[in-house]
C-alpha cells in the first residue's frame, strides 16, 4: 500500500506531464511558423526548427512588402471585415431584437427559416450567386463579397441576438410603454445599451468571420488587386514545392499578431456570448 | 322611429364592403377612392400604373424565359458571333427575380383589396375610418417589428433564398460543360434526370455514397473528438493540485486565438511528406517517415488531428465555466459515500456538463458537415481516388460540389448534389430544433 505522499506525487507528476505535453503541442505550430519567418533560405525545404538567433533573417518580412502585394491585400481585409461588421451587426441586431420581443404573423415560420439557412452555408447557392452577381456587375467587386458575406452572418447574429433579449425581462419596457414611450425610443434608449456584450460578441465575431473566410472570396474576387489575406497567402503555398513558405510564414505572423490580440481582449464575451445564444436554443 | 331609420341607413349602407372590394379588385386604389380615403386611393392607383407600365413586359418575357431557358442558340461563323443568342442561365435568373417580383405586386395587390375590403366594413358599422397621417402612424407602431426584420429578410431573400431555388432549378435542367454551356449553346429542362444519374450510374452513384458516408463519419468524429478533448483538459485544469490554472488555461486558449486559415496553411506544411516537420522528427529517431497527406487513411487522420487542435479550446473553456458552476457539495456527498473518481464523473460531471453542451454539439456538427474551407485548405480533397468522379479520398459533400462547380463544369449535377445535401440539414436541423424552448415558448 503506497504511502498517500507517494500517491499525491504519482498523482501530481501525472497531471503535470499532461498539461507541459498540451501546452507543447498547443506551442509548437506556433512557433514552427515564427521560426519560420526568419529562418534563413525561402522554403520548406531548407526550413529548420532550431535555427541559431545569429541566422535569423527579418528580410522576408521585408518581401512582403516590396514583392508581393500585401498591403493591399491587408487592406482589402480589413475594408471587407469592418463593412461586413457594421452591415451584419445592425441587421442582425434589428431583426434579432424584433423576433425577441415583439408578436407578429409569420414569427413562428420564419424563426425556423433562419435557422435553417443559417446551416445553410452560403456557398451551396455558388452558381446563382455568381450569376446574380454577374448580372448586377458585381462580380470581382468588394461591394458584391460584402453583401453576400453579410447575408451569411446575419441568420446566425439573429438568432444569437434573439437568444440574448429573451433572456431580459419584459418587465422593463412594459413601464416604459406605460411612461408613453415609442417602440424607437424604448429601442434606443432602454435595449440596446442593455445589449452591449451581446453587440460586442457579434461584431467581433461578424469581423473575424469576414477576415478569415477563403472560399467564397476564392469565388467572387477574382483579380489579384482584390484578393484578400487568405487568398493572398494561400497562393504563397499552395504548390508543391512552398518556395514561398518563409515569406508565408512572416506574413501568417502579421496577420496573426493583432487577431490574436483582439482575440483575448474579446474572450470573455465570446464565450459568454455562445452560452448566452446556445442555451436558449 | 329612430330605430327603424338606423335600420335604413345600414341597409343601404350594407354593400360598401362589396363596392369596395370589387371596385379594388378591377383597379388599384378605387376601393379606396371609394371609401373616401383620396390620398391612399391615389398612393395604390399610381402604383399599379406604374407596375403596368413598366413590369408588364419584363415579367412576361421573364416567365416566358424561365419556361423555355430560350430558344435561339448562339451562332457563330469562323469564329466571330454573329447571332449572339439567348444565354439559358441568365434567362433563368431573370425569369426568377421576375417571378419574385410578379409574387410581391400580386401580395401588394392582395393587401389592396384586403384594405379596401376592411375599410368598407368599418364604413358599414358606422365606425370612424382612420385618415392617412393616422394610417401611417398606425403602421409605424404596430408594423414595427416588420420594420425591423426588413433589411434582414430582404438580404436573406436575395442571397440565401434566392440561390437556393436557384439551385434547386439548376438541378433539373442539364446545364453542364462541354455540350450545354450557354452563350454557346443552350440548357433544357431535362427533369429528374440528374438525380437519376446520381443515384443509378455506377461512377456517380460509388462516389456519392463514399463521399456521403466520409462526411457523416467526418462530422461525427470531428464534433466528438473536440467535445471529449476539450472536457478532459478541463477536468485536468480542475483538479486542486493544478497551480496557476489561468496561466495554462492562456496557453491552451492559442489555437483557438490564431486565425483559422493561418493555422490549417501550417499543418499542412507540417505534415509535407518530403519536407514536413513531422517526417523530419521521425527519420530524426530512426523511424519510417508517415505519408500523412498522400495516404487515403493517414490524409483522414491528419485531417481529423488537425481539426482536434483547433476545436478543442473552445470546448475547453466552454466546460472550464460549467464545471465552475457545481457545487463542492455534491462531490463531498459522493466522497463520503465512498465513491471513486471515476463513479464521480460519470454521475455527476457528465450529466451536468452535458446538458450544456448538446445544443452546441448539434451546432457544431451542421458546422463541420459543411466545413469546405478546412477541407479546401488543408488537401484540396485529396489524395485523388481512382474510382471517384471529381473527388478524392478527403472531400466531403460540400467541397465536391465545389469542384464539381468551380473546375469542371458539371452545374447540374453538383446542383443537384446540393439539394439533397440541404435536405439532410435542413431535415436535421428541423428535427433538433422542432422541439426546443425557444421554438415553443412564447411563440
Amino acid at each position: 500500500m503506497p504511502s498517500p505522499k507517494f500517491k499525491k506525487t504519482i498523482n501530481r507528476f501525472i497531471v503535470y506531464s499532461i498539461l507541459v505535453t498540451l501546452a507543447i503541442i498547443c506551442l509548437f505550430p506556433v512557433y514552427f511558423v515564427f521560426i519560420g519567418s526568419v529562418n534563413p533560405g525561402s522554403s520548406l525545404h531548407s526550413s529548420q526548427v532550431f535555427p541559431s538567433p545569429a541566422d535569423w533573417n527579418w528580410g522576408h518580412y521585408l518581401a512582403l512588402f516590396q514583392e508581393h502585394d500585401y498591403l493591399t491585400w491587408y487592406r482589402n481585409t480589413m475594408f471587407i471585415a469592418v463593412s461586413n461588421m457594421l452591415i451584419s451587426t445592425t441587421f442582425g441586431v434589428f431583426s434579432g431584437y424584433a423576433f425577441s420581443r415583439y408578436q407578429f404573423k409569420g414569427k413562428k415560420q420564419g424563426l425556423m427559416a433562419i435557422i435553417i439557412l443559417q446551416m445553410f452555408p452560403t456557398i451551396m447557392g455558388m452558381i446563382a450567386i455568381y450569376t446574380l452577381l454577374g448580372s448586377f456587375g458585381l462580380l470581382d467587386t468588394h461591394l458584391g463579397y460584402i453583401l453576400v458575406l453579410a447575408a451569411g452572418s446575419v441568420a446566425f447574429n439573429t438568432w444569437i441576438v434573439k437568444g440574448f433579449f429573451d433572456g431580459i425581462p419584459k418587465s422593463l419596457e412594459e413601464a416604459a410603454r406605460i411612461d408613453g414611450a415609442s417602440n424607437t425610443a424604448i429601442f434606443i434608449k432602454i435595449m440596446l445599451p442593455l445589449a452591449t456584450p451581446i453587440i460586442s460578441f457579434v461584431a467581433f465575431n461578424s469581423f473575424i468571420a469576414a477576415s478569415m473566410d477563403f472560399i467564397m472570396a476564392e469565388v467572387i474576387l477574382r483579380s489579384s488587386s482584390n484578393w484578400t489575406l487568405a487568398q493572398g497567402l494561400f497562393t504563397l503555398v499552395s504548390g508543391q514545392a512552398n518556395n514561398n513558405f518563409t515569406v508565408f510564414a512572416a506574413g501568417a505572423v502579421l496577420i496573426s499578431l493583432p487577431l490574436m490580440v483582439l482575440f483575448f481582449v474579446f474572450q470573455r464575451y465570446i464565450v459568454e456570448g455562445l452560452t448566452a445564444g446556445a442555451e436558449k436554443g | 322611429m329612430s330605430n327603424n331609420l338606423e335600420l335604413q341607413v345600414s341597409h343601404k349602407d350594407k354593400s360598401h364592403r362589396k363596392i369596395a372590394t370589387l371596385l379594388s379588385v378591377l383597379f388599384m386604389g378605387l376601393g379606396q377612392l371609394y371609401n373616401k380615403q383620396y390620398s391612399k386611393g391615389i398612393s395604390w392607383a399610381l402604383f399599379e400604373i406604374i407596375a403596368l407600365i413598366f413590369f408588364i413586359k419584363p415579367i412576361s418575357q421573364g416567365l416566358y424565359g424561365l419556361i423555355t431557358l430560350g430558344e435561339t442558340p448562339q451562332v457563330r461563323e469562323r469564329g466571330r458571333v454573329v447571332d449572339p443568342g439567348d444565354h439559358s442561365i441568365l434567362l433563368m435568373a431573370e425569369g426568377l427575380l421576375m417571378l419574385m417580383a410578379l409574387v410581391a405586386v400580386l401580395a401588394i395587390y392582395f393587401f389592396s383589396i384586403r384594405d379596401a375590403y376592411l375599410v368598407g366594413k368599418l364604413r358599414e358599422q358606422g365606425k370612424r375610418v382612420m385618415n392617412f397621417k393616422e394610417t401611417v402612424r398606425n403602421v409605424w407602431e404596430n408594423g414595427y417589428a416588420y420594420i425591423l426584420i426588413t433589411p434582414t429578410a430582404i438580404c436573406m431573400i436575395l442571397l440565401t433564398v434566392f440561390p437556393l431555388i436557384f439551385t434547386a432549378l439548376i438541378a433539373f435542367t442539364n446545364y453542364s460543360s462541354p455540350n450545354y454551356l450557354p452563350p454557346r449553346a443552350l440548357v433544357d429542362w431535362v427533369g429528374i434526370d440528374q438525380f437519376i444519374r446520381l443515384f443509378t450510374m455506377e461512377s456517380w452513384r460509388g462516389t456519392f455514397l463514399g463521399v456521403f458516408s466520409w462526411t457523416i463519419i467526418w462530422a461525427v468524429l470531428s464534433t466528438l473528438l473536440v467535445v471529449f478533448a476539450g472536457l478532459f483538459v478541463a477536468v485536468v485544469l480542475s483538479q486542486k493540485i493544478v497551480k496557476y490554472r489561468k496561466f495554462w488555461r492562456n496557453i491552451y486558449i492559442i489555437p483557438w486565438a490564431v486565425p483559422g486559415f493561418v493555422s490549417i496553411l501550417i499543418f499542412r506544411n507540417l505534415y509535407n511528406g518530403e519536407f514536413g516537420v513531422f517526417n523530419d522528427m521521425l527519420r530524426s529517431v530512426g523511424l519510417n517517415a508517415i505519408p500523412w497527406l498522400s495516404d487515403p487513411m493517414w490524409a483522414k487522420v491528419s485531417v481529423l488531428l488537425t481539426n482536434l487542435w483547433l476545436g478543442f479550446p473552445f470546448w475547453m473553456a466552454l466546460f472550464t465555466a460549467v464545471l465552475t458552476t457545481i457545487s463542492k457539495e455534491l462531490y463531498e456527498a459522493a466522497e463520503v459515500d465512498g465513491a471513486t473518481i471515476v463513479q464521480q464523473f460519470r454521475t455527476i460531471t457528465f450529466p451536468i456538463v452535458m446538458v450544456a453542451a448538446i445544443p452546441l454539439m448539434v451546432f457544431t456538427f451542421a458546422f463541420n458537415f459543411n466545413q469546405l474551407t478546412f477541407i479546401y485548405l488543408m488537401t484540396e480533397g485529396g489524395p485523388s481516388n481512382a474510382n471517384y468522379t471529381y473527388a478524392g479520398h478527403t472531400d466531403i459533400l460540400l467541397s465536391w460540389i465545389f469542384k464539381m462547380t468551380l473546375d469542371n463544369g458539371q452545374y447540374a449535377i453538383a446542383s443537384a448534389v446540393a439539394l439533397v445535401v440541404f435536405l439532410i440539414i435542413a431535415g436535421f436541423a428541423y428535427f433538433n430544433l422542432r422541439n426546443t424552448k425557444s421554438m415553443k415558448g412564447d411563440v
